[in-house]
């Protein structure tokens, strides 16, 4: 087994156990690259690849860059908000004009559930999901638990909590998805409002009660609340939120054990979790962006080494 | 599907110790040079060659490192079978040092070619040279040649050399495949 088994990365929910573990397989490999003097290696001097950006981002936008820079691959930049999109153009029409370009992959972060999924359907590149509204982030819950691998030696028999906004969030659900895959526990703790009700379908727990929550697992995964996806009020007030799910020192502390705290960025401080927990010994945040340039990696590489090489 | 051994492990041996002699007539003791065995196979060879001149010729502090070559081969999609690769373990500077890579066998000359790409993301070396066990004549692509050889060997593109190690295969031996 040393290739995965799908032609795009759409969600976790679509590749298997030993996907995921080839990945990080690979991956182990890019961070040794990407701690060399030179951090770059040719692999993909013959590869172009569009990064479709159809809502805003930072990190995953700035983290698949570094990527596909660091493989050597041609990359060309599209923003919505600059774009034809914005004249009434089509997703399917957008795309096919820019693949019409000869781009052998396409990353693409989309408002819409399902847009990757659609997309692949419709057009010959090699999609990679960066982001689909509230459904699927699969590059942050594969570099999420690599993170976890790496802190921890395994992932598996491990309990995770995700505290916060699970129903907006897609890292959320790709998580759920990945954890339970590689063997792990998950349960999710936020106010009920913000917890999907088919959530218990999924095999995962609820707690409602935050210090509970910590005291069961080994990590936590804490998630902003996304107020620019929320049409109505889901909890009386910020500060009552933080009051009850808030993670601070003070609470950490008074565990009976040391947990490893992680959050995807970006962060709220002083809302979901205090400053000093963010950049405490116990918080792996600036790993897991480390470990993002080198999961991306590893999955563009092993994406790309599934499209034939043609003579023209 | 017939073989023939092309050397046993007396002649091995052999041409190990002359080739642990050559390596110390030009490197003298060692403080300039590093040795990297090239991923997979070029690994055992690079160990055997490190044992032998620190424990029969006493050369203190021989640094070798592992390189695997990999993410700079030039048939990226181009095969059947994916590539997949090894770990890199390279813990001292190259640059300004003399470089000697080691491999079981030089055949087309490819993966040297990668080798020599690879090696240049840890620094600038002042020269890199090549010991090869095996060096298959008239198969090269590109013009690399060794530096240091074991044994000369003409074989056709049908036949295939493998290089057995006891360590990983049993037994110190070399033999000339036929399919």
């Amino acid at each position: 087994m040393s290739e995965l088994s799908v032609n795009h990365l759409l969600g976790i929910k679509y590749i298997t156990e030993a996907d995921i573990n080839l990945i990080f397989e690979t991956a182990d490999h890019f961070k040794e690259v990407i701690n060399r003097p030179i951090k770059k290696v040719p692999s993909l001097r013959d590869i172009t690849i569009a990064n479709l950006f159809f809502e805003n981002s930072t990190r995953t936008k700035l983290s698949f860059e570094l990527a596909e820079k660091r493989l050597s691959a041609d990359v060309i930049n599209f923003a919505s908000s600059s774009s034809s999109v914005t004249k009434g153009e089509t997703l399917i029409d957008t795309v096919n004009n820019i693949l019409s370009m000869k781009v052998d992959m396409v990353v693409m972060r989309h408002p819409n559930p399902g847009a990757g999924v659609f997309l692949s359907k419709h057009v010959s590149a090699s999609i990679i999901n960066a982001g689909d509204g509230a459904h699927e982030h699969p590059t942050q819950a594969l570099l999420d638990a690599y993170s976890i691998r790496e802190k921890l030696g395994d992932v598996s028999g491990k309990k995770i909590v995700i505290v916060g906004d699970i129903l907006h969030s897609r890292v959320a659900l790709s998580n759920i998805f990945a954890l339970q895959k590689l063997g792990a526990s998950v349960k999710v703790c936020g106010p009920k409002t913000l917890i999907p009700k088919y959530i218990e379908s999924l095999n995962v727990g609820v707690e409602t009660n935050l210090r509970k929550a910590l005291e069961w697992c080994d990590v936590a995964n804490m998630l902003r609340v996304q107020n620019e996806r929320m049409d109505i009020s889901y909890f009386p007030t910020t500060r009552e939120y933080t009051q009850q799910f808030g993670l601070s020192k003070q609470l950490l502390d008074s565990l009976k054990k040391e947990i490893v705290i992680m959050h995807p960025g970006p962060i709220n401080r002083g809302v979901e979790i205090t400053s000093d927990v963010a950049d405490s010994k116990q918080s792996i945040i600036l790993e897991q962006v480390q470990n993002g340039v080198a999961i991306r990696m590893a999955v563009i590489y092993l994406l790309a080494s599934k499209i034939k090489h043609h003579e023209d | 599907m017939s073989q023939k051994v092309l050397l046993n492990a007396t002649e091995i041996n052999i041409a190990l110790n002359r080739l642990a002699c050559q390596l110390i007539e030009k490197h003298d003791d060692f403080s300039k040079t590093v040795l990297i065995g090239i991923q997979p196979r070029g690994i055992f060879l690079a160990e055997r060659l490190k044992t032998l001149l620190e424990d029969e010729y006493k050369i203190k502090n021989i640094k070798l490192g592992y390189l695997d070559i990999t993410f700079y081969r030039d048939d990226f999609r181009r095969g059947e079978k994916p590539l997949e690769a090894n770990k890199t373990n390279i813990n001292f500077i190259v640059e300004d040092k003399n470089v000697v890579f080691i491999d079981d066998v030089l055949f087309t000359g490819r993966s040297i070619r990668s080798a020599l790409t690879a090696v240049q993301s840890f620094g600038r070396p002042l020269e890199i040279e090549l010991l090869t066990l095996i060096d298959r004549r008239f198969s090269r692509h590109l013009p690399i040649q060794p530096d240091y050889r074991g044994r000369q060997v003409d074989a056709i593109n049908g036949e295939k050399v493998k290089v057995c190690w006891k360590e990983n295969d049993g037994e110190d031996a070399v033999y000339l495949v036929k399919s």
